[in-house]
């Protein structure tokens, strides 16, 4: 059993995670605090991009793609669209308008995180380290299209319905009424 | 040296609890809305790392679905956050306490 011996490959993922990881934290981190909301959306982007090299090293090429293409794309210019059409004049409040609610919220957040970091620590979730090089293997974009438009078919058109009336539903509540 | 998929987990738990704190500390609408975009990129990462562990696309897929989701979400969300502002001029989320006027 080699188990223990590090390849390569492992290697390299271990030197794109590290700095990510610390990158995406930080960036997240940045977002909730600062203070003007055209800086937290800047750094949800950076979150975001670094989400699709979580993606790439988890073997998730197509979902990668659409992380960069829809969401650092697509939702994040529709973020900061509607931040300059609100006027990013409007500094945040920084007074605490419930009393405890801030120290209330951080033990609430460790508690979360030590719930979630004790089940991680007794094997809650398997943590073996598998592989999609199999599935993989004729191409993820192909594999996956391969999954959606036949088990997943029925929810896909749901979805695709989904989004029309989400279309219609914004139209109607950005209309303009005099 | 080798990072587990557990790493990635708590990656996720982590970001997910950023997430849940900014939504609890901020005030201003379109920064809760972000955080929770965030919450949902953690779950998403989750999906995906599940995927891996179990070697199969499904988790994939899941995750997909919930960025189309997400996707539907931010468009009607920031047009109601858009038609409270006309009516009270403020994107605080103490401002809107009331469900009409």
């Amino acid at each position: 059993m080699t188990v223990l011996a590090v390849t390569a490959t492992e290697r390299a993922e271990f030197l794109t995670f590290v700095p990510l990881a610390i990158l995406s934290v930080v960036a997240a981190v940045a977002m909730v605090l600062s203070r003007n909301a055209v800086y937290s959306a800047l750094m949800l982007v950076v979150n975001f991009f670094c989400l699709a090299g979580f993606y790439v090293l988890l073997e998730a090429q197509f979902i990668a793609a659409v992380q960069v293409i829809v969401y650092a794309g697509a939702i994040m210019v529709l973020f900061l669209f509607v931040l300059m059409l609100l006027g990013i004049g409007s500094e945040d409040v920084l007074t605490e308008t419930i009393p405890g609610q801030r120290p209330a919220a951080a033990v609430l957040g460790l508690l979360l995180l030590g719930a979630v970091g004790f089940a991680l620590a007794n094997g809650g979730f398997g943590g073996g380290a598998g592989s999609l090089a199999a599935v993989n293997a004729g191409g993820n974009v192909q594999a996956i299209g391969r999954l959606l438009f036949t088990r997943y078919v029925f929810a896909f058109e749901a979805v695709g319905m989904l989004l029309v009336v989400a279309a219609v539903g914004a139209l109607v509540l950005g209309k303009w009424r005099q | 040296m080798r990072v587990g998929t557990n790493a990635y987990l708590l990656l996720s738990a982590l970001l997910f609890t950023i997430g849940v704190v900014g939504v609890l500390i901020r005030r201003n609408a379109i920064v809760v809305f972000m955080c929770i975009e965030l919450m949902l990129n953690a779950v998403n990462l989750t999906l995906v790392t599940f995927s891996r562990i179990n070697g199969t696309l499904d988790g994939q897929v899941m995750a997909f679905f919930v960025m189309v989701v997400a996707a539907a979400e931010v468009v009607v969300g920031l047009a109601i956050i858009m038609s409270i502002f006309r009516t009270r001029r403020s994107s605080s989320v103490d401002d809107s306490n009331l469900l009409k006027y």
